[in-house]
C-alpha cells in the first residue's frame, strides 16, 4: 500500500497531519486498491455498515421517547407510534431494520463461504466478523423485549431459562439475569441498557473487521492473491464507491417496501398484546433471522445439551478456517465444495423453517436430521474435502486467464518467473 | 451484472417467501374490498365515521381503546370529523378529573384531549363484569391479531349455532373463526342495530366492515401518510438508483471490466 508516502497539499494540511494523519487515513481509504472483478456478493459489507449505522441513529431518537418501564414500555412504544412526529417511521424502520440487517449479514457470511474469504491470512477479519454477528443477534435479542409485548415477554422467558441448563450454578444465573425470580421490571431495564450498549461495541468491531480487511487486502471470486496495486486493482474511490452506492440503493428500494407497505409482516402479531405474566402465547417464537438455531435448539431432547449444540453451531464457525483443509479459496475452483456448499445453504433455509414450525412428529425428525447435518458438514466434509477433492487449476491474475496460479501470492510469483 | 439480478431476485424472493408462509397461515376468512389496502390505499372517510358510531354505540360498553383522544376523531387521515363535531363528541362523555382545589375529585364533560373514556375502572371490574374474560383493548386490536383486518371482520360475522356434539357452558358462544371457535363475547351485530346518520343501511356485513376499517385506523393512525411517503420514497429511489447506474457504467468504462 502506498500511503506511507502521502503528503497533503496545503500547508494548514501538512501541519495538521504531522501531528494527527487523519488526512493519511482518509487517502488510503481512497486509494485502497480493491480486486476489480469483486461481484456484487461483495456489496453488502458497505450494506451492512449503512444498517449499522441506521440502527443506531434511528434507535437513539427511539430511546428520547421510549420509556423502560414495565408499566409504561408498551405505551410510550404506541405513544411513538400515534404522536412523535414521524414516530412510526422511525420506529418501523428500526423494527425492519433489523431485518434487514440480519438479511444482508447472512448474504455477507454466505458469499464468504462459497469464496473461501475466511482462509489465511484472513482468519482475524472472519473471527471478527463472527463475534460481531454473535452481538448482532444479542442486541436484536434484546431489542425484541423493549416493546414489552407478549413475545417481548415470553421470548424473553425462553430465552433467559436456558442459562438454568447450566448445571448447580443454573438457576443463580437465572436469577442474577433477571434481577428477581422472573422477568419483569428489572430484567426490562437491563435489557434497555444492555440494547443501547452493544451496537457501539458492533461499531468498534466494525473499525477493528474494516482494518483487519485492509491489512492483506479483499478476497476476490478468483480467490487468488493479487498484486497490490496492480492491473488486477482498482482504486475504491470512485470505482467501489460508487458500486456499492448502487448495490446500496436497490438494497434501499427493498427496505422501503417493507417499512412504507408491509411493516408488520415480519414480527409477530402477539407483540401488539402488552405482556401478561399470566397468559402464555399458543407458540412462542423467535424473530425469523433466529429460526435455525432455535430449530438445532428443540432438536436436542435434553436441555444442557441443546444448549451446548446451538452455541456450538455458531461458534463452530470461529473454527472454520482450520476445519477447511482446502488450500483453494474460492468454490468457482472447487467442484465438490460448490455443491456441499448449496446443500448446506438448503440445510439452514430447512433449519429455519423447522423452526417457525411446532417441535413435534415429522418437523422434529426434519429438524434433527438438519441439524445432524449441519454439524456433519462442517466437522468431517470440509475437513476430507480439503485432502480428498479434485480442484480446477486457477489462474495466474485476475486479469490474465493463464492457469498455474496458486491461492498464495508467493508461489504465484515464483511460477510466474519460471514462465517468464 | 447477472450476478447482480441474481442477489436481486434472491431478496425478491425472500420479500415473497415472507408474504407466502404470512398468507398460507390464514384460515378461509370472508373477504371483502379494504380501501386502504394498496399502494395508494386510503381509507374510506365516510366508513370510519360510520364504524366510529358503531363502536360508541355498540363495542365501547365493554371494550376500551385507552390510546385514542377525542381530537384523533378531528385528526388529518382519521375520520375527519370538524373539530366542532369532535368538540361535541367529546363533551357527550363524563370525564373523571382532579383533584380540585378542595381535594375532590369531579366529574366534567369530555375534552378534545381526553382519552377515550374506558367502559371499566380496572381489568378486574372488567373481567367480574364479563364472566371473567376480559374484553381485550380495542386500540391495536388488527395488529395483535394473526388474520388482521380479515379475521376480525370475519369473527363479527362468524356466529353459528355448535354443530352437534359441540357443548358449550354457560356464556360461551360458537364462532366458526374463533381460535378454538369458542368465544366468550356474545353476538353483538343484528340487523338496523344501529341507525347510520348518511342513511346506509346497517346490515350485519356493513357493520362489521365500518367498525372493522375504524380499528384498522385506530392501530394505523397514521397509515394514510405512510402510503403516500412511502410511493415518493420509493419513486426517488428508484430515480436515483438509475442515475447512479448509468454513472457507474459511465466510470467503470475506464477500465476493461464489466460492472
Amino acid at each position: 500500500m502506498s500511503d506511507h508516502d502521502y503528503t497533503p497539499k496545503s500547508k494548514f494540511g501538512k501541519w495538521f497531519n504531522d501531528r494527527l494523519p487523519l488526512l493519511t487515513l482518509a487517502n488510503h481509504l481512497t486509494d485502497y486498491p480493491t480486486p476489480k472483478n469483486l461481484n456484487y456478493w461483495w456489496t453488502f459489507g458497505g450494506i451492512l455498515t449503512f444498517c449499522l449505522i441506521t440502527q443506531i441513529v434511528t434507535g437513539l431518537v427511539l430511546a428520547m421517547h421510549y420509556i423502560a418501564h414495565a408499566d409504561m414500555a408498551f405505551d410510550s412504544v404506541e405513544h411513538i407510534m400515534r404522536d412523535v412526529n414521524y414516530g412510526w417511521l422511525i420506529r418501523y424502520i428500526h423494527a425492519n431494520g433489523a431485518s434487514m440487517f440480519f438479511l444482508a449479514v447472512y448474504i455477507h457470511i454466505f458469499r464468504s463461504l462459497f469464496y473461501g474469504s475466511y482462509k489465511a491470512p484472513r482468519e482475524i477479519i472472519w473471527i471478527i466478523g463472527i463475534i460481531i454477528y454473535l452481538l448482532m443477534m444479542a442486541a436484536a435479542f434484546l431489542g425484541y423485549v423493549l416493546p414489552w409485548g407478549q413475545m417481548s415477554f415470553w421470548g424473553a422467558t425462553v430465552i433467559t431459562n436456558l442459562f438454568s441448563a447450566i448445571p448447580l450454578v443454573g438457576e443463580g444465573i437465572v436469577t442474577w439475569l433477571w434481577g428477581g425470580y422472573s422477568v419483569d421490571n428489572p430484567t426490562l431495564t437491563r435489557f434497555f441498557t444492555l440494547h443501547y450498549l452493544i451496537p457501539f461495541l458492533i461499531l468498534g468491531l466494525v473499525v477493528l473487521h474494516i482494518w483487519a480487511l485492509h491489512v492483506p487486502g479483499n478476497n476476490n471470486p478468483v480467490g487468488i492473491d493479487i498484486k497490490k496495486p496492480s492491473k488486477d486493482t482498482v482504486p475504491f474511490h470512485p470505482y467501489i464507491v460508487i458500486k456499492d452506492g448502487f448495490a446500496l440503493l436497490m438494497f434501499m428500494i427493498v427496505f422501503a417496501f417493507f417499512v412504507f407497505y408491509t411493516p408488520n409482516i415480519l414480527g409477530h402479531a402477539d407483540n401488539y398484546i402488552e405482556a401478561n405474566p399470566l397468559v402464555t402465547p399458543a407458540h412462542i417464537v423467535p424473530e425469523w433471522y433466529l429460526l435455525p438455531f432455535y430449530a438445532i435448539l428443540r432438536s436436542v431432547p435434553d436441555k444442557l445439551l441443546g444448549v451446548i449444540a446451538m452455541l456450538s453451531a455458531i461458534l463452530i464457525l470461529a473454527a472454520l478456517p482450520w476445519l477447511d483443509t482446502s488450500k483453494i479459496r474460492s468454490a468457482v475452483f472447487r467442484p465438490l465444495y460448490r455443491q456441499f456448499y448449496w446443500i448446506l445453504v438448503a440445510d439452514v433455509l430447512i433449519l429455519g423453517y423447522v423452526g417457525a414450525m411446532p417441535a413435534e412428529g415429522l418437523y422434529l425428525l426434519v429438524a434433527r436430521v438438519a441439524t445432524a447435518y449441519y454439524f456433519l458438514h462442517f466437522l468431517v466434509i470440509l475437513p476430507v474435502l480439503g485432502w480428498r477433492e479434485k480442484t480446477l487449476p486457477i489462474p495466474l491474475s485476475i486479469t490474465e486467464p493463464i492457469l498455474g496460479g496458486s491461492p498464495n501470492l508467493a508461489t504465484a510469483k515464483n511460477k510466474e518467473s519460471l514462465n517468464n | 451484472m447477472k450476478n447482480f439480478l441474481k442477489i436481486f431476485s434472491l431478496i425478491v424472493l425472500f420479500s415473497l417467501l415472507s408474504f407466502i408462509t404470512q398468507a398460507a397461515e390464514k384460515v378461509e376468512y370472508l373477504k371483502t374490498d379494504w380501501s386502504f389496502k394498496g399502494l395508494f390505499g386510503k381509507f374510506d372517510r365516510a366508513a370510519l365515521q360510520r364504524g366510529y358510531q358503531v363502536y360508541t354505540e355498540v363495542c365501547s360498553s365493554c371494550h376500551s381503546m385507552k390510546y385514542l383522544s377525542y381530537r384523533n376523531l378531528s385528526e388529518k387521515g382519521g375520520p375527519e370529523f370538524t373539530i366542532d363535531q369532535a368538540k361535541v363528541i367529546a363533551a357527550s362523555f363524563e370525564v373523571k378529573d382532579g383533584p380540585n382545589s378542595d381535594g375532590e375529585m369531579f366529574t366534567r364533560p369530555g375534552r378534545l384531549s381526553d382519552k377515550f373514556v374506558m367502559p371499566y375502572d380496572n381489568v378486574q371490574a372488567a373481567q367480574a363484569a364479563n364472566g371473567g374474560a376480559y374484553p381485550p383493548d380495542m386500540s391495536v386490536l388488527v395488529k395483535a391479531r394473526g388474520g388482521g383486518v380479515d379475521y376480525i371482520y370475519s369473527l363479527l360475522q362468524g356466529y353459528e349455532d355448535p354443530p352437534p356434539g359441540v357443548t358449550l357452558d354457560d356464556g360461551v358462544y360458537y364462532n366458526k373463526y374463533m381460535y378454538g371457535n369458542k368465544i366468550k363475547m356474545a353476538n353483538q351485530l343484528s340487523d338496523g342495530l344501529v341507525e347510520y346518520s348518511d342513511g346506509t343501511t346497517a346490515t350485519i356485513e356493513q357493520m362489521s366492515k365500518d367498525v372493522t376499517t375504524f380499528l384498522m385506523w385506530s392501530a394505523e393512525p397514521h397509515l394514510e401518510s405512510r402510503h403516500q411517503m412511502g410511493f415518493k420514497a420509493i419513486l426517488y429511489l428508484i430515480i436515483l438508483t438509475i442515475l447512479v447506474y448509468f454513472s457507474m457504467k459511465k466510470i467503470w468504462s475506464r477500465i476493461e471490466t464489466k460492472v
